[in-house]
This record gives C-alpha cells, structure tokens and sequence, in this order.
C-alpha cells in the first residue's frame, strides 16, 4: 500500500492503493451546518490583485473584447515561462500559473482547425505567422479539415439549413473534466505509475485497430503527465509527489486544471466538484494551526480569481451561439453522499463568499448540488447570495445523484458526469420547431428553399389535422435523428485523431464510461405549436409555392407553462419521443445517448433561422431558452410554470432539463432575508417535484433596460445575469440578445 | 365550471406565485366583487360582482394544493380580491376545508363588510375559525377623507380592527400611502395612535401607491381619478414608516 508523509491525518485505506478520490472524501470530510458567521473578508492582496485584474478586465473591454493574443507560438503545456496577474505583485499570488505569459492573453490552438483559430486573431486585429499557416495546413491536418473531409452532402445541407445547429466541427468539443484533485491528492508520479500500469494490463495477443487507438492514447497521456511536472516547475513547483498542506492541494489542483486550458478550447472547461475536496486540506491545515480562516479564505479568492480569467480566442460565430465569452469553469457546491450525510462543508460556505469578497461573476459557473435535505443554514445562505448577485445555479442531486452516485461534476453547464470515470461526446442541437415546418413543407425549408429534409409528402390542407401532423411529423423526426447521431458519430471519431484531451484524460480513467449528449432546440414552441393543433383551429398561410410560410390560430389552446397537464403531456410525449429515436442509433465508441434541453443563448440564432410556428411566434423571433415556456406563454404565474417545466422526466433528458428565471426582487419578499427565505422554499417545492435544474435571477427590468442604456456605468461592469445554464456578464451580450433578455417574463405579482 | 356540490365562488383570477401577501411563499386567490371604489385601486377589474370564473371550494382548494411543496412551513393561501368578505359563505368552506389539510389561511380584505350585526356577524365569526391571519388595510382615519378616498366610512373597518384584536387574531395593518389623499401626517400619527391600542398586530406596512393599474381604468371606461398624481417621494415613504415606526 503507497503512503506518502503528506497524507499524514487523513483516515482510510481504501483510496491510497489505486487511484479513488472519492473514498479519500468520504473518509474524511467534516460536515458543516453552521451558517455563514465564520467567513473572512477579503486580505489586502486580494483586494490589490483583484483591483488589478478588474483594471485588465476594464482595458480588455475598451480594447473590443480581447485584450492580447498569441500570434506566434503554438499553445501547450510547456509552451510558455511563467506569468503573472502583475509581475510587481507576484509574490501576493497564493495561487499561480496562466494559461499563457501575460493575463487575458489569449492563446493559439490550431489543433481544432486552423483557418478558425487564424479567423478569430483577425477578427480582433492581429495576424498569425505564416509559419503557422504552413504548418497546419501542408505538414498537420487539423480536426476541423477531418470532418468537413467525411461529411455527406446531406450532413454539409442540414447544417447549413441550421436543422442541426452548434456542431462542434470548429470548436473543441470540452465536456471533459479532469479529475484534477488527483494531482493534489496522489502527485503527478503516482498517476504516471497507474497509467503505465494500464498500458500493460491492456495488451491483448492479436491486438486489432481499437486496442492500438487505446495504446496510442494512454501513451499521450502520461506524456501530457511528464509535461505536467515541467510546467509547474517553470512556477518552482514540484507535483510529482502528493500536496502536503492546503496552500499545495489548491496550488496542484490548479496546475491539472491549467493543463487542461492550456491545451483545450473546449466550448466548456469544467473545473469540477472540488469544493469538499480541498476542505479536507484546509481543515487539517486549521487543525494544526498552519492556516487562518482568513488564510483560507484568501487561497479560495485567489483560486477562483485565477478561474475569472481562463480566456479563449474564438470566432464571431461561436459568440453568437454563446456570448459573452463564457469557458463553463462549472464547480459545484453541496450534495448529498450516498450514505445519507449532507457534504456541505465550510468551504461551500467560502465558493459562494467570491462573490461578496470580489463581487458578482459569471465564471466559474458556480453550482449548488440542491436538495431540500440540506442544512437549511446553506440552503439560506446561497439563497441571499443568489438574492444579492444573481450568479448561481440549482441543479437537483436527489434526480441526479441516484445515477451518477455523489462525486459527480456538472461538465457543462447543467450536465452531469461521474468524476475521473466518464466523459460527455457533446454536440449541438436539433431544432425540433424547424423539424415540424419540414414535417408540414414536406422537407423543405421555407427560409432557403431548399429541400434539406427528405421529400415526404408535404401537408395540403387548409387546416391542420392533428393526426395527420403527428404521423408526417414523426417520419421526420426519425430523419432529424438518424442524421444528427451520424454528423456527431463524425465529428467525434476526427476529434479524437486529431484534437485528443490527453491532459484532460490523463486524470479520468483509463477505463471511462462515454455518454453521447445530443440537445434539443425549440421545445416550448413545438409543445404549444401542437397543443394549437389539437386543440384550436390552425389555418395555414401558403405562398405562391404552395410552402406553409405562417399560420393563423382561432381560439384558445393550453400553453405549456401553467400546469395544465393538457398541454405538459405533449411536453413530455416529444421528449420521449425523440430521445427514443437517438436511442435507436448506433453511437460512436459504444457511448450512451442522452439528450438535453437547454440552448445557452443560441436560442436567438436559431429563432433567426426558424420561420413561423403555429404557436403564434413569428419567423426570425427568438425560440424560448432551454426548457422554459415560451414567452408571454406563462399565465399563472412562477410556481405554474415550474410545476410545468418539473413534469419533464429527468431519466428521459439525462444531459439536463435547463429552467431559468428571473424574478423581481419586490415580488420575492419585503427585504433580502425575506427573500432568501421564500426563493429556498420555492427551490425545495420545485426540486421536490423532481426537477432538474433552475437558474435563478432577482431584479426587475428596469435594471436590465438601464444596463442596455448606460453600460459605462461602473455598477453594471460585473452586473452578472443567468441564461440559460451559465452566466454572464449583462453587458457583454449582443444588443439582440440583451432585449431578448428583457422581453423574458419577469416574475412579480402586483 | 367545476364540478362539486358546494356553493360556487367568483374568481378573478389566479397567481401561483405570491410572497408579500402573508408570511412565505402563498397561492393568491382573487375574488371578484368589490362595493369600495377606491381612487388608487389597481385592480378595478374586480369591482364587478358574480363575474370571472365561477369554482367550488373543493376545486380551488385541489388547485391550490398542487403548489403545496412551495409553502413549507410558514406558505399557504391567501384570498384577496376584489373584496373576499363579500362572498363569506364560499370563503368560509374553502377555508374549513383548507384547515382539515393544515393549510396557513389569510384574508387580504378592506374590511368593508364588516358589521357586528346579523347575519353578517355570526357568519364572520364562523370564519374566524378557519382564518390564521388578517391583512386589513387602513387607507385613512379621517372620517371625510376616508369617504373621499372610497366612498365609504371606515368607522366598521376600524371596528373590525378592534373585534380582531378582542378575539386576539393577528392581523398585518396596511396602508396605502397616496399623495394628497391618505399622506397627511396628522393622520399618519391618528393610524399609528390607534394601532398602538390594538394588541393583535403582528405587522404594520406602508404600501406606496403606484400608477401600474391606471390603465385598467381606461380599458373600461372609467374616468380615472387620480390623473396626475405621481407616486410618494423615497422621502414620503421614510416619513411613513417612521411616523408608524416601521424599522425598515
């Protein structure tokens, strides 16, 4: 059995012999349901770096959104020296190491495709060797140039068509999180022992295509390992052996992390559940006398602060897709173990205290792991934090944790997966709202005019009939999901060869369990579209064609949104229906389907691209975001709408069931405690109702149009907003999407 | 229109959503009919007697129901209106039935109807069997103002504050602070005077008016009769809570 002096105090066995962070947990975290009384504010250094990196934030801002890029070198792990928020003030950092040599400076990664990472330098200005250029397009192919050189014309026209929109064919996949805890808990050297272990244990007699992929990527990853301790040493840092005290544990962790950001740009870059984990350290540390609360207050500030600059260079299509220059550095908070004890700890406490020490932030995406269960101490506190800075999510462990245990990390923004044992092959959406006009135009699409979808018969008559809908609908579905597991089946098989995570993977085992996360687009409008059917008269609109280009609705139909299970039913028979087509599909590497239902803040480039529906939405309006009713939809008021939105089965929807809501701080409560206090009740009926996820914001919207208006005005520069399972800064979103935004129903009652 | 046996209730309409009307987080229930006609209402929409949707008790109480993970332990119902003591008889089953499942009841009410008289005054205090808490609005003390204000005397409202606090049942005193009309301090420290003799009150709050529900008045055809008042100043509002020694 391995023993190392650094795991002096911690109880247990079952975790020093093989690789098993979750056991050292269980072992040995300390329960906490005090409240937030025995929290810090914030050291003199922290207020001076994070005074520094809110006046780079401000310079990056006025610069157009980026403030520096990398023109000449090829980003890697040890591709640059050290790098400092501010070279005179190095020695305030207790945690460091950037993702390049100066802060906010953002890489360059060709490995997902060249002509994307040249584009997105010159879309800000700066232009990329010619070298590079020569490099990555005569002597390395690139991912991106792998697909697009195996799509069928089929895929290339749906894609265009935005049938199937947000591929990751020109942008990294992410959705992978390391288990960086085991750098802190084991020491690089350790890993290195345990994969080379695997290398072995793997050989077979007659090794075939398969077994020499695995070889191949083992043998990468402990390179990435060995890579690892070189670049930590670049920062004087030896992690070839465990972490001996907490400043060390926050310290490694970080490096496995910076690993990942340095060669990654994953549409998301998780960081994980690591709050319970490093609690340990600090508690052994405080124990001993070796730390203050204030000390570790100050590790976690300075942790996270290194989490508000992870930066990526990305093109102007991505951010429409998902603005705001989000990276999804997701880390969860609270839970329940599977042994019934809440896992709550004092460091939870000291996540959601950033955000009163340096202020509201969009990253890292900071997640509470809900359940009614917890100690109501916590569940008031992230309450009133969520009440004064609108920048957490909820997401339910007791849905999640019967199928992922208790050491899940959400890898996304909503989604979950099991830590160091199982990987997301993520991608896109299917827009369902566009895929019933195709059902109805018998495939083609009325804004290109092009027939995309296969020719089926198309729908000819005046008014809608809800059989024949259903049935033509149907067929197309089964299209819809036979294309898009195929163009996904593609696009992961050419981001392995060429853009493989072997840091990321180096830190999951080597033996990992795959999902295959598909989404789903234009829910709400889909569900009301049909109820219209049902149970109104639907008259159709052709043009000179003969195309179904809008509709016109006579009487009153049931909504999705307001409990009324008419119309939730449908809700649920889509969601069913369609993840029963991706399940009929062969998946690549054997991974297991799954679907979700949330949009990010795609939801405005899809609507653009979808035309009328007969739920009364116009063509080029945005779809309504992630599962949430559509706009205007909502009659009853907040609870209605959640009871609606929590009929959706979890199990159906395993990627996550996103709900976001805004609701004005005077309809909450008559003061902040107040409104703590009904916003957790709310949480507990909700999540008691078994469902999945809400993101929750307080304001009304004068604030919000005041924001639009006056965005120099210093109260708005971190005035963060949830969107659909993340966050951002208001002010960063695009006109379009601030007023879309607006339009959202906000919750106050008169 | 529901099926069930008991006498039907005219609702308004419905909000699943409600956390200032009674402590937590409550069902509000809207019931139509109103006899006041006061100058700030915002829900004039509600005045008219017998309309919206008609439900029995069983009904709107299953309705509720459906929201009740969301109350814990403080939430529950609250009735409002229009004026809820107007149709006492429906309230009084909905709220018997809402006890026998241990639902926290409130009356969000003007106190209007209010008469020791029979056969009001029996039918009231088989109510008070059924109902945790009262929101009673106090829009003025003076008398003349008061008539002005609504039309109406308020010396059974401030009856109705006296016997609740005889039969010792909580109640939240609120008042609806409009410019010109109910802002006087005088009157201000008559409310806070009388306040202080009752011994009942568990809460005391100043409700600024506001002009969002203006517009209803014109949708039917109403002559608005505050055209041209703005809601009170910040200052006005410190001024209340002060004078009514509110802490907040």
């Amino acid at each position: 059995m391995a023993n190392f002096e650094q795991w002096d105090g911690f109880a247990g066995r079952n975790w020093r012999d093989s690789v098993d962070v979750r056991a050292f947990i269980q072992e040995n975290y300390t329960m906490y349901d005090g409240d937030e009384s025995f929290l810090e504010g914030p050291t003199k250094a922290t207020d001076k770096l994070w005074g520094r990196l809110q006046e780079l934030q401000k310079e990056e801002r006025a610069k157009g959104g980026v403030l520096d890029m990398e023109t000449e070198v090829v980003s890697g792990l040890t591709a640059y020296g050290p790098g400092y928020i501010d070279e005179d003030m190095k020695e305030l950092e207790k945690v460091v190491g950037l993702q390049t040599d100066k802060p906010l400076k953002r890489a360059f990664m060709p490995y997902g495709g060249i002509s994307m990472a040249e584009k997105a330098c010159t879309t800000y200005g700066y232009q990329p060797s010619g070298k590079l250029h020569e490099i990555f397009t005569k002597y390395h192919k690139t991912h991106n140039q792998g697909v697009f050189d195996i799509y069928t014309p089929e895929m290339k026209k749906a894609r265009h068509n935005k049938i199937i929109t947000g591929l990751p064919d020109t942008y990294g996949r992410g959705r992978i999180v390391g288990d960086y805890r085991r750098v802190a808990l084991y020491g690089i050297d350790f890993l290195i022992s345990k994969k080379q272990y695997d290398f072995e244990r793997y050989a077979r007699h007659g090794m075939k295509g398969t077994d020499f992929r695995l070889r191949e990527e083992v043998a990468d990853q402990v390179r990435a390992l060995q890579e690892m301790k070189e670049m930590a040493s670049v920062y004087g840092f030896d992690i070839s052996v465990p972490a001996k005290d907490a400043r060390e544990a926050v310290q490694w962790l970080y490096f496995g992390y910076l690993a990942a950001i340095k060669t990654q740009n994953g549409a998301a870059m998780s960081v994980g559940r690591i709050s319970t984990f490093l609690d340990i350290y600090i508690e052994r540390d405080l124990k001993n006398g070796k730390l203050t609360e204030e000390e570790a207050q100050e590790l976690i500030d300075h942790l996270v602060m290194k989490f508000r600059m992870v930066k990526f260079a990305r093109v102007p299509s991505y951010n429409e897709l998902f603005s705001g220059d989000p990276v999804w550095a997701t880390l969860e908070m609270g839970g329940i173990g599977m042994d019934g004890r809440s896992m709550v700890t004092k460091n939870d406490y000291r996540f959601l205290h950033t955000l009163e020490n340096m202020g509201p932030s969009p990253e890292p995406n900071l997640t509470v792991l809900y359940s009614p269960a917890l100690p109501e101490a916590f569940k008031r506190y992230s309450s009133l934090v969520s009440v004064k800075t609108s920048s957490v999510q909820y997401e339910n462990d007791d849905v999640m944790r019967p199928i992922w245990g208790d050491d899940y990390s959400i890898c996304c923004c909503v989604s979950a997966t099991q830590t160091g044992k199982e990987i997301q092959f993520f991608g896109a959406r299917a827009n369902l709202a566009k895929c019933l006009l195709y059902a109805i135009n018998g495939g083609i699409d009325v804004k290109t005019r092009e027939q995309v979808g296969p020719a089926y018969k198309p729908i000819t008559s005046e008014y809608l009939d809800y059989d024949e809908v259903m049935e033509r609908y149907d067929d197309m579905m089964e299209w819809l999901s036979k294309l898009y597991v195929d163009t996904l089946n593609m696009i992961h098989y050419m981001h392995d060869k060429y853009n493989y995570e072997a840091a990321e993977m180096a830190l999951i085992d080597t033996d990992v369990r795959r999902t295959f996360a598909t989404g789903i687009a234009g829910f709400s409008h889909v569900v009301d579209s049909l109820s219209a059917i049902k149970y109104a008269k639907v008259k159709v609109i052709r043009d000179e064609q003969g195309l179904a280009v809008d509709f016109e609705t006579e009487g009153e139909f049931p909504r999705y949104g307001n409990d009324d299970d008419r119309a939730d039913d449908i809700a649920i028979w889509l969601l069913k229906t369609f993840m029963h087509k991706l399940s009929k599909c062969h998946t690549y590497r054997d991974s297991e389907p799954t679907t979700s239902i949330l949009t990010i803040t795609s939801n405005v480039v899809y609507g653009k691209a979808t035309g009328s529906l007969p739920d009364g939405r116009k063509a080029g309006e945005p779809l309504s975001p992630g599962a949430n009713p559509s706009y205007g939809a909502e009659k009853s008021g907040l609870l209605a709408s959640l009871n609606s939105v929590a009929k959706l089965p979890y199990e159906l929807a395993l990627d996550g069931i996103s709900n976001t809501q805004t609701i004005s701080p005077g309809a909450l409560g008559h003061d902040d405690e107040e409104r703590a206090n009904n916003l957790f009740h709310v949480m507990d009926g909700y999540f008691k109702k078994g469902a999945h996820h809400l993101n929750v914001n307080v304001f009304g919207t004068e604030k919000l149009i005041d924001a639009m208006e006056h965005p120099e005005k210093p109260e708005y520069a971190n005035f963060t907003i949830r969107v659909s399972g993340y966050a951002v800064k208001f002010i960063d979103l695009t006109k379009e999407q601030q007023m879309d935004v607006i339009a959202r129903t906000c919750h106050k009652t008169m | 229109m529901e099926e069930g046996k008991g006498k039907v209730g005219y609702v308004h309409s419905l909000e699943s959503f409600g956390s200032v009307d009674g402590p937590g987080v409550r069902y509000l229930i809207f019931l139509s009919g109103c006899s006041m006609r006061c100058q700030f209402c915002h829900n004039p929409d509600t005045w008219e007697m017998n309309a919206g949707c008609a439900y029995t008790a069983d009904g709107l109480l299953k309705k509720a129901l459906r929201f009740r993970e969301y109350w814990g332990t403080e939430g529950g119902i609250t009735v409002s209106g229009g004026e809820p003591l107007l149709q006492i008889e429906f309230l009084t089953e909905l709220f018997q039935k809402a006890k026998v499942k241990g639902v926290h009841t409130a009356i969000d009410t003007s106190g209007s109807p209010f008469s020791r008289k029979e056969p009001f005054f029996g039918k009231f205090q088989e109510l008070m069997k059924y109902t945790d808490l009262l929101l009673l609005d106090v829009k003025q003390m003076d008398e003349e103002k008061h008539r002005v204000l609504t039309g109406r005397t308020n010396q059974n409202i401030l009856d109705l504050a006296r016997y609740l606090s005889e039969i010792k049942k909580p109640v939240w005193i609120r008042h609806v602070l409009v410019p010109g009309r109910s802002d006087f301090d005088g009157d201000l420290q008559k409310l806070h005077a009388f306040i202080q003799t009752l011994h009942n009150v568990e809460r005391v709050e100043v409700l600024p008016y506001h002009t969002l529900g203006a517009y209803k008045w014109k949708e039917l055809g109403y002559e608005y009769p505050l055209e041209g008042v703005e809601p009170p100043s910040a200052e006005r509002i410190r001024n209340a809570n002060q004078i009514l020694h509110i802490g907040k």
